[in-house]
Formats: structure tokens, C-alpha cells, sequence
């Protein structure tokens, strides 16, 4: 009985049956830029109608070109059959088709390779993420340490690591990040000053414009945009660096030297920090000020006035709350940088990861510090 | 006769050793002993934990089961400065080079002489050289890794391993990549550091004309099995070993184990190199 499938506009595929027997009959050119070819569904809903023919038969003759189009028809016929339990008569084919499929199909299917996925009890999830979190925080403690001792070693004489990395860090994060520091902190403090003034304005004090660009940007926002700029420019390249020395096998040829990597790498990072925080901080607020002054400028006030209001508002006392919050904010921007390099994956796509990581929690921790110093400073009513 | 009753021990000694991602289990109860001036092979298929091992050989994996012996000393629970000393006598050639990549050739051959030795710049500066020159490198010690080839980065993390005259040599895969002029090179390399130096070498590969080539015993790690699968000369256990999975591998995945050898390797020729029938065995 000769019965195209229903909407089978085209003659690629003819099904017929002969008793337990069903050949499918193939012609014309089956390639994948072809529209409009038959699927394994046209076939499905075949031996759906009536009884389940015993066995699958192909008439290949009449094909005149074929590619991964009829190999991928094939094969979802031979899986068909498999699920039907229907035999599938490979010799039917013709020789090229019947290797590649034999090719496709020489090696079962690797069962239970992908990990289950099952969505698990709300409360098992809650656990495990707990354990996760726990175990993250150990992760960090532990590097803690690491760095520690390493620091300790550093001050009896007895660190290995070269200087020449520290003078390299010291150009990369000092000198380099002079122009992004310049650009952002004149644009905070004018911004500051521009807040600030529209509601000074209203009470007539204009002047004090000096008082809250030097108060803010000296105690906080020097250090802090440092701190963010710094994560995201500094954070981010150590942890892509050591990212992608981890990936290429550079640490553990290191740690087979008898080498600790946090020594050799993690410590030249973080003197480098250390020493540029500072010198960027007092750089960024100065330049914050005067980005506050082109805003006093505009409004009327003279040089004079915005330099000797500042001078009585911003005090030793002040600069130093500043500059003792980035000696903190350059160890934790190198540390976690560092830390994020080295806990990276095995692949490309995990240094970019580690990257991320490293800005994200660079910032959390810096804004967490800088609550801490907050209630620090205001107890000591500094 | 002192040496016939306490026999000197073995350079290398793994008992009991169990390798493990968390609780996904690698290999398990892992025995063998490496010989001094013994060029050993790690060998097995893709995946199995060849590289695996060799980390746990040169400390960068703690195993989750069984120890290390160093010359009898216990390499696994060593305090820390025992175990940089023990260190000192690797030499590691990784599967990529692992070459530093901030660093100049020059630099990061002599690093392991800067660290481990008090010589002068200047005689470090000579020994640099001379390593460079012995991989065929003369000139490039200013070039940095990024600047050269996959197959002259290999050869310079070579003279890296060799800096401090190892009593052991590790390659991790030493002929990935390499054409097989350099790869045949190369075995060659380990044969006369092995002859001229009576350094152990311990080699991790599955390049069957290496094995045949170089090994004077190899230890199989069976995938299906998750534990070591032969232990011997190569050469015998292609023939009569009782592991399938191993006479299968060294054999270049035939069945059968009377295969045309090749004249100037000894490995087995794969199908398409047979002589036709008839042309003579």
C-alpha cells in the first residue's frame, strides 16, 4: 500500500509497507541546505497508524547527494527503532550512509556522565549552600593565614620573592592609575560641591562649600573612590594574572620549586598596594578639592575664601582618618585580587570569572572596612 | 656484602597510594617501587589519572590514601623544610612547558639555581647558557615564552628542569605537540641523561613508540578498573600480560598481540602500515 505521508509536499521520502516489513524509500538530494525534507516525526506518525511494523528497511537508491541531512535522519530512525523495540535493517543501506552510521553508533552511550541535577528539598538546599558559605569563609581564612605568615617572614628578611616585581607593581598601580584617579576624584568633588552647594545656597553659606568637599573627600571619598577604582582596575589584574598562571600550570611549576606562590607573587602585590594606596589617596584628594574649588570659583567665591575655609575645616586629624583607611583598602584590594586568582578554574571562561570576583568582593570588603573604621573613628572620637 | 643484606632502597616508593577528587576516587591501592637510574613510565588512556599520579609524586596533591618514599624517607608527611629539601632533587618538565610567562628564558632557568644555590651571577649566567645550548636554544635566552614556539617552549622548560642537575626527572606528557622528528629527539634526550647522568626518569605518556623506546619499566593505570593494571617491561606484558585493557593499549588498539613490529621503533604498526599478504612478516 503506496502512502505518502501526510503533509509531504515532496517525493524525498516515499513509506510503504509489505507486511511486517516497512521501507522507507529516499530520494533526491538530501543535504542540509535543503528546505522542507522529511523528519523522524513523519516516520513516527507512520508506524504510530496501525500495528508497529517489526522491521525498518531504507531504498537509498534514488539519492542523489547526501550530508549530515540524511545521516541525522538516520540516525533518528535507528533510535526509534531502538525505543520501539523494531528491527533496523542496516545492510538496506547504501555503503557510505551505513559506515557513518556505524560509526555514529559504535559507541553506547555513556550513561549518568552529567551529574543528577534533581532539584533537592528546599532544607537540603539551605544546608548546603550554609556548608558552601562555610566553607568559602574557610577558604579565606586559610589564605589569610598564608599571607600572614608570609608577611612575618617578610619582616625577619627571610620572604622569597623578587623586587623587581615590586618595582613593576609599584609603575603598574602608582604611576598608570594617575590619569583614571585625576579624572574621577575632580569629578567627585565638583559633584560634591555641586550637591552640596544647592542646598548651602538656601541658608547662605556658599563658603561652607569648602568645608564639605575637604571633609568628605579627605576622610572618605578619597580613599573609598581609590579603593573602587583601584578593585576594579588592580583587583581585577591580579586575579586575571594568577588566574592565568593557575590555568597554565606556572604556580605548581613554582610550589615544585619549593617556592610558596604566595610569597613569590602575592606579596610583591601587596607591598606594591601598600606603598601606592597611600600617595594615590592624598593625590585623589587633593585633586577632589579641587574639583570643589572650580565649583566655588563659579559661584562667586574667591580662591582666598574656599582656601582658608578649608584650611580651618580639614585638619591633621582628618587627613590621617583618610590615610589610615587606605593602608587598609590597598591590602584588602591586593588580597582579595590575589586570593581570586588563586582559587580560579581550569578554564578561560574561570579567569574572567575570577576577575569578576575579585572587584566584587575587593568593594564588599573595602565598604565593610570602612563601617568598621567608621564606629573605630567615631569611638576614638577622632 | 653489606649491600647484600640491607639492599639500598628503591628511589621511588608509592604503597597503598589512593588518589581522589573529594569522594569521586581516581585510582585506588597503588604499589610500586622506581629504581634509581630506572626510566619509568606512567602510561594509560586519556583520563585515567596519569597526571594525577605524577602530581602526587612530586608533592602538589596530598592523596587521600597511602604515602611516598623519597630513597625510604617519607616524602607525604614530610615537615616542610624537609620536603623543600626533597624537592630540590626534582626536576619537573610540565605538559605545556609552564614556563613563567613574565620572565625571559634566561630568567626562568636560572631562577631554580637562584634559589637553590649561592653561585654568583656570572657562573649562574654560564650554567643558563650551557642548559639553553644543551636543547638547542643557544641565543634565545632573552626571548620571553609569548615570542616562541609551543615546541621551543617544551625544550627551554626542559632546561628548566634540568638547572639543578636532578637526581629525578618528571615529564608530564613530553611529546604532546611535538612532530615526531622532535619527539624521536627528544626520547633520545631522555636516554643519554639517563647514560651519561644516571638520573631516573620518571616519564608520564601514552605515545607508544616513546614507550617502546625509552621505557625499562611502565606501570599501567586501568581506567575501567580504577587500579593499576600491569606493572613490568612494556615489551613482555604486550604479549602476555593477563589484563585485556593493557594488551589492548599496547597494542594500538588491536586485537590480537602477533603484530608487525616496527623495524626502528619496536611499537606496533597500526593497520594501515601493515605489509600487504603475502610480502613477508
Amino acid at each position: 500500500m503506496n502512502h505518502p505521508p501526510a503533509n509531504a509536499p515532496s517525493e524525498a521520502l516515499t513509506i510503504t509497507r509489505e507486511g511486517a516489513v516497512m521501507r522507507l524509500r529516499l530520494k533526491g538530494a538530501w543535504l542540509l541546505r535543503e528546505e522542507g525534507l522529511p523528519t523522524v516525526e513523519w516516520v513516527h506518525r507512520e508506524v504510530a497508524q496501525g500495528t508497529p511494523p517489526g522491521k525498518l528497511s531504507f531504498d537509498l537508491t534514488g539519492v542523489t547527494g547526501y550530508d549530515t541531512a540524511l545521516i541525522t535522519f538516520l540516525l533518528g530512525c535507528h533510535d526509534m527503532c531502538q525505543t520501539l523495540k523494531m528491527q533496523f535493517d542496516l545492510d538496506s543501506l547504501t555503503d557510505g550512509p551505513r559506515k557513518l552510521l556505524c560509526l555514529a553508533t559504535s559507541v553506547p552511550e555513556a550513561a549518568d556522565v552529567r551529574p543528577h541535577m534533581d532539584r533537592a528539598p528546599l532544607f537540603a538546599r539551605i544546608g548546603n549552600e550554609a556548608l558552601a558559605a562555610a566553607g568559602e569563609a574557610r577558604e579565606i581564612f586559610k589564605f589569610l593565614g598564608e599571607v600572614a605568615v608570609a608577611t612575618w617572614r617578610l619582616f625577619r628578611g627571610r620572604a622569597r620573592f623578587r623586587w623587581s616585581d615590586v618595582w613593576l607593581e609599584v609603575q603598574q598601580c602608582g604611576f598608570d592609575a594617575l590619569p583614571i584617579v585625576s579624572l574621577i576624584s575632580f569629578l567627585v568633588g565638583l559633584i560634591l560641591a555641586y550637591v552640596g552647594s544647592i542646598t548651602l545656597r538656601q541658608y547662605g553659606g556658599l563658603i561652607f562649600i569648602a568645608n564639605l568637599v575637604g571633609l568628605a573627600m579627605v576622610r572618605e571619598m578619597g580613599a573609598m573612590m581609590t579603593g573602587v577604582i583601584m578593585s576594579g582596575r588592580t583587583g581585577a589584574a591580579f586575579a586575571a594574572q594568577l588566574g592565568t598562571m593557575k590555568v597554565s600550570e606556572e604556580i605548581a611549576a613554582l610550589q615544585t620549586l619549593g617556592l610558596s606562590p604566595v610569597e613569590f607573587l602575592v606579596l610583591p602585590r601587596m607591598i606594591a598596594l601598600f606603598l601606592m594606596f597611600p600617595l594615590l589617596t592624598l593625590y585623589a584628594d587633593f585633586i577632589g578639592i579641587c574639583g570643589g574649588l572650580v565649583v566655588a570659583l563659579s559661584m562667586d567665591l574667591t580662591y582666598n575664601q574656599f582656601v582658608n575655609q578649608l584650611m580651618t575645616a580639614v585638619d591633621l586629624t582628618n587627613f590621617s582618618v583618610g590615610i589610615i583607611k587606605s593602608f587598609a583598602f590597598g591590602l584588602i584590594v591586593a588580597v582579595m585580587g590575589c586570593l581570586r586568582g588563586m582559587q580560579c578554574g581550569n578554564s578561560s571562561a574561570a579567569v574572567g570569572q575570577a576577575a569578576t570576583r575579585a572587584v566584587v568582593s575587593g568593594i564588599t570588603v573595602m565598604i565593610v572596612a570602612d563601617a568598621l573604621f567608621a564606629v573605630i573613628f567615631n569611638t576614638l572620637q577622632m | 656484602m653489606n649491600e647484600a643484606i640491607n639492599p639500598p632502597p628503591p628511589h621511588i616508593s608509592v604503597r597503598d597510594l589512593t588518589m581522589a577528587y573529594g569522594s569521586y576516587v581516581v585510582m585506588r591501592n597503588l604499589t610500586f617501587d622506581i629504581k634509581h637510574r630506572e626510566i619509568f613510565v606512567i602510561m594509560g588512556g586519556s583520563g585515567c589519572g596519569k597526571s594525577t599520579l605524577l602530581r602526587h609524586l612530586i608533592g602538589l596533591l596530598k592523596p587521600a590514601a597511602g604515602t611516598v618514599y623519597y630513597d625510604g624517607e617519607d616524602f607525604t608527611d614530610a615537615e616542610e623544610e624537609k620536603k623543600r629539601l626533597m624537592l630540590r632533587k626534582f626536576g619537573v618538565m610540565y605538559q605545556g612547558g609552564a614556563l613563567w610567562s613574565s620572565l625571559t628564558l634566561a630568567e626562568n632557568v636560572a631562577l631554580p639555581l637562584e634559589e637553590f644555590t649561592d653561585l654568583p651571577a656570572a657562573t649562574v649566567k654560564e650554567i643558563v647558557s650551557l642548559k639553553l645550548a644543551l636543547v638547542g636554544l643557544r641565543g634565545f635566552e632573552e626571548f620571553y615564552p609569548a615570542e616562541i614556539s609551543g615546541g621551543m617552549c617544551k625544550r627551554a622548560s626542559l632546561a628548566r628542569a634540568m638547572a639543578l642537575d636532578p637526581d629525578i626527572l618528571f615529564f608530564d606528557e613530553p611529546s604532546a605537540g611535538l612532530d615526531p622528528v622532535s619527539a624521536r629527539r627528544l626520547d633520545e634526550l631522555i636516554l643519554q641523561l639517563r647514560d651519561s647522568l644516571g638520573t631516573t626518569v620518571v616519564v608520564v605518556t601514552h605515545e607508544l613508540a616513546s614507550i617502546f623506546a625509552i621505557a625499562d619499566r611502565a606501570i599501567f593505570l586501568d581506567v575501567a578498573q580504577r587500579t593499576m593494571g600491569g606493572l613490568g617491561d612494556p615489551r613482555e606484558m604486550r604479549l602476555n600480560s593477563p589484563n585485556e585493557n593493557l594488551r589492548f593499549f599496547l597494542n594500538r588498539g588491536i586485537k590480537g598481540t602477533n603484530l608487525p613490529l616496527d623495524a626502528a621503533t619496536g611499537a606496533p604498526l597500526a593497520p594501515a602500515e601493515h605489509p600487504a599478504p603475502g610480502a613477508g612478516a
